[in-house]
């Protein structure tokens, strides 16, 4: 084999850069999100709710309540948790229970710079793969009559964020957080959430659903949260979800295989 | 940046203590962490590499504290033993992002990639390698910033000899550049092929450090035992224990066989086949009935 030189004295350590974006880890981060097999369910589950709206327009003529029901129903308390819980948690839970996130970890790289892009990436994924279905099938369905097209986007949007935040930690958490997600997004988004009063108040759908009441007619959207609340809500587990996953990577310890 | 100093480190887990006390200086050149599965090796090397915090003790590398210190890796090149690494890249897009993520690009990856000889497949997906050339790309990309201290757990785990020949060449090259190359094995042979410096952990706790030819003679000069079948078992007793290199010698009826306890390793072994001619004996079976590498741990560990 050859060899390499070593190089000049290496500098005394310093503080790796602030930036909080790294390109090279958003790409290993957005490849092994769209790589594995549990991609699928990203393209599945936007395909189903367009295929979903064109059914109805073909065969029923789409009025608003059925476009606020497929939107509301299937598309904000079902699919956008989905997919938060999708690319929430595999943005870094594949990498820790692999163990390859040793090699973001043995890095001069700061640990907030890697949740916050991951966090950035999770996002975006969750962004296309919701917002934009929900904008296409809104105007499938009713041609964004009242706005709703848009506020339900906006919504699904909203949602995105604080759900990619939520999940991302919970990948930091624990090994299981593909099934905690999935309890949270179809137990308490799904089922609480419609049923139970309290539980409407901490819902990151309703306070979502605040956010696209604004946008849309008055009336065509509603939400159980008052919009100053959601949105300090929205941006409250945003921030500590966030700052707390960066706190679990820092502390983040690999035992090997002993 | 090329001393490690592990100063009265100790990591426990719950209950369980997995490193015990343990101090040593690890400076340039090639050292081998010896020590059977569960000696606490991985623990040990987790915490020169920053993954775990030490519940007691520090670990530093020239005075520089390295837990929670992300600065650290640029003086640092680590090769884990676990095998996931991105597997839906090829090889030469894993070394290239280590690279960047280095602060590095496509020049720095290109020549550790040619340092490991895996030019030849950097273009073929991970998920297609076989574990040597798995092994070589994780070197690669330990490689890629030129670090002055290589860190590798069981690097050799599953290679085939050519591999492991082949890495061992280049960790000795790396070694001889002024490198501190720090290994860990539980097999004493690859140490001693490679490393002339070896630290040895038992059980959590730091049973011997040096010159490797020191510490073998050691284990080499413990009492050994053998079982011994021949066509004479009670004649060769007697001509054995007249020797001061067998310090006893038992008859074991059931098994047939004589179990002999030699203190002297080097005299014993060239006094059985001459006893043997000189009486006519025909040796059938001669068996080291203690030579797992535990025993020769605990050994040590007590000596």
């Amino acid at each position: 084999m050859s060899t390499t030189t070593p190089a000049a004295p290496p500098a005394p350590p310093r503080a790796p850069k602030a930036a909080l974006f790294h390109p090279t880890v958003a790409r290993l981060t957005y490849r092994a999100l769209l790589g594995r097999r549990r991609a699928l369910i990203l393209f599945a589950l936007p395909t189903l709710l367009v295929v979903l709206a064109i059914a109805v327009r073909a065969l029923a003529n789409a009025d608003d309540s059925t476009a606020g029901g497929i939107l509301g129903g299937f598309a904000l308390g079902t699919m956008v948790p989905l997919i938060g819980v999708i690319a929430g948690t595999g943005a870094i839970g594949p990498e820790i229970d692999d163990g390859s996130v040793v090699y973001l970890l043995a890095k001069p790289v700061t640990r907030p710079t890697i949740i916050f892009t991951k966090l950035l990436v999770a996002i975006g994924v969750t962004v296309v793969f919701s917002s934009l279905p929900v904008l296409l099938a809104g105007y499938l369905l009713n041609g964004n009559s009242q706005q709703m097209a848009v506020g339900y986007a906006v919504a699904a949007a909203i949602a995105s964020v604080a759900y990619s935040a939520l999940f991302l930690l919970f990948g930091t958490l624990t090994r299981h957080a593909v099934v905690f997600g999935l309890v949270y997004a179809l137990v308490w988004e799904a089922l609480m959430g419609t049923l139970i009063p309290g539980a409407k108040t901490l819902s990151v759908q309703q306070w979502a659903l605040a956010v696209g009441q604004r946008v849309a007619a008055e009336g065509a959207i509603t939400s159980d949260v008052g919009l100053p609340t959601a949105i300090c809500l929205l941006v409250g587990l945003t921030v500590v979800a966030t700052w707390y996953a960066g706190r679990r990577l820092k502390s983040l310890t690999l035992t090997g295989e002993e | 940046m090329t001393h490690l100093s592990i100063d009265h480190v100790s990591r426990w887990f719950g209950n369980v203590v997995a490193v015990n006390d343990i101090t040593m200086s690890i400076g340039p050149g090639v050292t081998g962490l010896l020590g059977p599965n569960g000696a606490g090796k991985s623990t040990l090397i987790n915490m020169m590499g920053g993954f775990l915090a030490p519940s007691n003790g520090t670990v530093t590398l020239d005075g520089a504290t390295i837990w929670r210190n992300a600065g650290i890796y640029r003086h640092i090149g680590i090769v884990p033993e676990r095998e996931a690494m991105y597997d839906f890249l090829t090889g030469r897009e894993f070394v290239v992002a280590n690279a960047e993520l280095h602060g590095l690009g496509r020049a720095e990856a290109a020549r550790a990639l040619a340092t490991v000889e895996m030019e030849y497949a950097q273009d073929r997906k991970i998920s297609t390698y076989s574990k040597g050339m798995r092994q070589r790309v994780k070197m690669a990309s330990a490689l890629v910033h030129d670090p002055s201290v290589l860190l590798l757990d069981e690097p050799f785990n599953g290679m085939d000899p050519r591999q492991r020949m082949q890495l061992m060449e280049l960790l000795r090259q790396m070694g001889d550049q002024g490198r501190t190359v720090l290994f860990s094995s539980h097999i004493l042979e690859e140490v001693e092929q490679l490393a002339s410096h070896i630290e040895v952990v038992v059980a959590g706790r730091h049973a011997a450090s040096g010159d490797f030819r020191k510490i073998r003679r050691l284990m080499t000069d413990r009492p050994h035992r053998y079982l011994i079948r021949s066509d004479n078992d009670r004649a060769l007793a007697g001509a054995l224990i007249a020797d001061p290199s067998t310090a006893g010698i038992e008859v074991d009826l059931a098994e047939g066989a004589l179990r002999v306890q030699a203190v002297d390793f080097g005299r014993f072994t060239e006094l059985l086949p001459r006893v043997a001619r000189e009486h006519g004996i025909r040796l059938l079976t001669v068996s080291p009935s203690d030579e797992s590498l535990e025993s020769v741990f605990s050994y040590l560990v007590a000596a």
